[in-house]
């Protein structure tokens, strides 16, 4: 596996690249230049570290569950002699508390980095796009904290669907922008983001919020997110005292799955990325872009992409917002290809069976993007005795008690 | 008739050509391809056809909402193609498209049957010079003009690379920002056109925001050509007369033009 990825045009392998209108071009090589200049910064990684620690509250626990796996109701004993036995025959499963950072997800990691660097940068307007409405509230928190003005675009239909993260970024002093076109959801609220970036281009920064979009957006949301994989290696070492058997994440656009995964690519350790299997196979009734998409341009890099034979996108569809986009990241692209990392879908039942379970059985609401690859987890973990499986929590499920609690 | 004929003649009668923009399929697919006609029989000097994307990230609301009807009356590359090949070369085509569905149909492919079909130039929005190798080598073996967009952003390198790597013309985008209509020519255009001139000797077109017979008079001073997209969409849309308007758009070409004094290498100031 060449860890180098990507390459210096932003290449992973086929993947990648920088396709998008000329205007935007030359801030694509300036924001290349300040984010390598970043990287080797000492100053500046001190301070993302402190302010990851402070104000996102890293790092974040790896907690242990002992009554999701089987479902029984059994009582949770934790690391009495008797649990600890029997625990070598069982799944030892374990959840990395993303949904334990400030403001309820992972994606706080991204945009902190970023913001830092926007302001490093000079920028006095950052914007961004949203799904769920997570990475509008994390980039609207970061902005507030900085500064900084901020503009979300989001989907109508998801401002329907996540109404209270509408009103959480209006309350951070963010606008959040409507976006009727399209789909009205993800990948429409991307598309608006990047017509304002190309007529502002001069004085704002654009936060993407996941690892999409034309280089060095993939690498740099990457490299921010790699603090879950690093984290949860030191745990699990600490735990198990030795690696995990399975690491599982969900994927849409694939953020928290690069962070968690980036630090294993060089081991051994088998990895399933869960995409969202919606209500069933045929187009526009999913959004599991690796599993039934084909090689395609869309939102500047060439990945995978939902798209019908004559290259039109797909729309898509799935219960979590944060999972309904036809695209991936170039670097999953690669990773599917090369056979490194395994990608499977689950169906919006099985997550929201999951985010019920974990409820029950746990007292943790997860996000219905994380409750897919919980659903995933849980299909594996009677397999094989005695493994030890790793499941991001990318997220709490606060924002989903609606469309949850509508089904109950 | 190729693009480069189609300068010289206009350099013979002193004036700058017309690139008038439609959409496939907008209003309606038959009512497209006969605005096609009109635009040709009315004075436009290029036709510059826009395929519609679901994802039109470069356009503003009037091309956006004439993609989606586009893509709802069924406009695709294969209808393109007919329409083309029914012009029979009475003005030069080019076909404006996003990335993805050229390459869905596949590069070496797609540039074949749009020379087959009749289009001499073919401009990809989404596809920056810098990624465009394989693009380039496919449509100088046996395509149209591959024709690259230079923006106001753009610095004195990538100005210079771009028109290196465009042909048939360099497409000159006035303003940072998306296709549409704007009341006036946004300030820094005429300087930009300057820079490029001094860049390079291709022809130069310049479009976005211009809209009016006005714009199309200043700018034909300054530039080969001017393209005029979402005034004419709007034109279709609401069922002007597009005969008046092409023409009108067109005389302004005439009456702008001077002999134009090329400017080398470190221009004017």
């Amino acid at each position: 596996m060449k860890l180098s990825q990507p390459d210096r045009r932003g290449y992973f392998g086929n993947y990648g690249g920088r396709y998008v209108p000329e205007t935007v071009l030359p801030a694509l090589d300036e924001l290349d230049r300040a984010y390598r200049a970043m990287r080797k910064d000492r100053a500046f990684r001190r301070e993302l570290g402190g302010l990851l620690r402070d104000t996102v509250g890293r790092p974040t626990p790896l907690t242990r569950v002992l009554r999701f796996p089987d479902g029984k109701g059994k009582t949770a004993i934790p690391r009495s002699a008797k649990t600890r036995r029997r625990g070598r025959t069982e799944t030892r499963m374990y959840l990395k508390r993303e949904d334990l950072c400030h403001t309820g997800a992972h994606k706080i990691n991204n945009t902190i980095g970023q913001v830092l660097l926007a302001r490093r940068m000079g920028k006095r307007r950052v914007i961004a796009e949203t799904g769920a409405g997570q990475h509008g509230v994390a980039t609207a928190t970061a902005c507030a904290l900085f500064g900084l003005k901020c503009t979300v675009y989001m989907g109508s239909e998801d401002v329907r669907r996540q109404a209270m993260n509408v009103y959480r970024m209006q309350l951070l002093g963010a606008e959040v922008v409507p976006v009727e076109s399209g789909t009205r959801t993800l990948k429409d609220a991307i598309n608006e983001a990047m017509r304002d970036w190309v007529t502002r281009i001069r004085d704002t920064y654009y936060c993407i919020g996941s690892v999409v979009g034309p280089h060095p957006y993939p690498l740099m949301v990457r490299d921010f997110q790699s603090v879950i994989g690093l984290e949860v290696k030191q745990q699990i070492l600490k735990e198990e005292g030795r690696l995990p058997d399975l690491l599982v994440a969900c994927v849409g656009g694939g953020s928290n799955a690069m962070g968690l995964f980036h630090p294993f690519l060089d081991t051994d350790v088998p990895m399933v990325g869960v995409e969202a299997g919606g209500r069933g196979r045929q187009p526009g009734r999913h959004g599991a872009t690796l599993c039934h998409g084909q090689p395609g341009v869309l939102h500047g890099a060439l990945s995978y992409l939902l798209q019908d034979a004559k290259g039109q996108v797909l729309a898509t569809h799935s219960v979590s917002a944060g999972l309904d986009y036809p695209g991936v990241g170039p670097e999953h692209a690669f990773l599917k290809d090369s056979g490194r990392i395994r990608y499977t879908s689950v169906p919006d039942e099985a997550a929201l069976e999951a985010f019920h379970r974990l409820s029950e059985m746990e007292g943790i609401l997860p996000a219905l993007e994380s409750s897919h690859a919980l659903a995933y987890a849980l299909r594996v973990c009677g397999k094989s005795p005695g493994s030890v499986l790793v499941v991001n929590l990318s997220g709490r499920g606060d924002k989903d008690l609606d469309i949850a609690g509508g089904r109950l | 008739m190729t693009l480069s004929e189609k300068w010289a003649e206009l350099r013979r009668r002193n004036e700058a050509g017309l690139v008038a923009y439609l959409m496939a399929g907008h209003p309606t697919l038959e009512k497209s391809f006969e605005n096609m006609r009109t635009l040709a029989e009315n004075g436009a000097d290029f036709i510059e056809i826009g395929l519609p994307f679901s994802d039109p990230i470069a356009d503003g609301p009037v091309i956006q909402e004439a993609s989606n009807i586009g893509l709802a009356n069924g406009a695709d590359l294969d209808t393109v193609l007919a329409a083309a090949r029914s012009m029979n070369g009475r003005v030069p085509l080019i076909l404006m498209s996003y990335l993805n569905p050229l390459h869905r149909r596949g590069v070496n492919r797609v540039c074949r049957e749009l020379k087959a079909a009749g289009f001499e130039g073919l401009i990809i929005p989404d596809l920056p010079a810098d990624e465009a190798g394989q693009w380039s080598a496919a449509c100088r073996k046996a395509g149209p003009d591959l024709i690259f967009l230079a923006a106001p952003t753009s610095p004195p390198d990538r100005l210079a690379k771009i028109a290196a790597a465009s042909s048939g013309f360099v497409y000159c985008v006035s303003l940072t920002g998306t296709t549409g209509s704007r009341s006036a020519v946004a300030a820094g255009a005429e300087a930009f056109l300057r820079r490029m001139r001094g860049r390079t000797d291709k022809p130069l077109a310049v479009g976005f925001g211009v809209s009016t017979p006005e714009h199309v008079k200043r700018f034909s001073r300054l530039a080969d050509g001017v393209i005029v997209g979402s005034r004419i969409v709007r034109a279709a849309a609401e069922g002007e007369d597009i005969a008046a308007l092409v023409r009108s758009l067109k005389n302004a070409t005439r009456h702008g033009a001077r002999p134009k004094i090329r400017v080398r290498r470190g221009g004017p100031r």
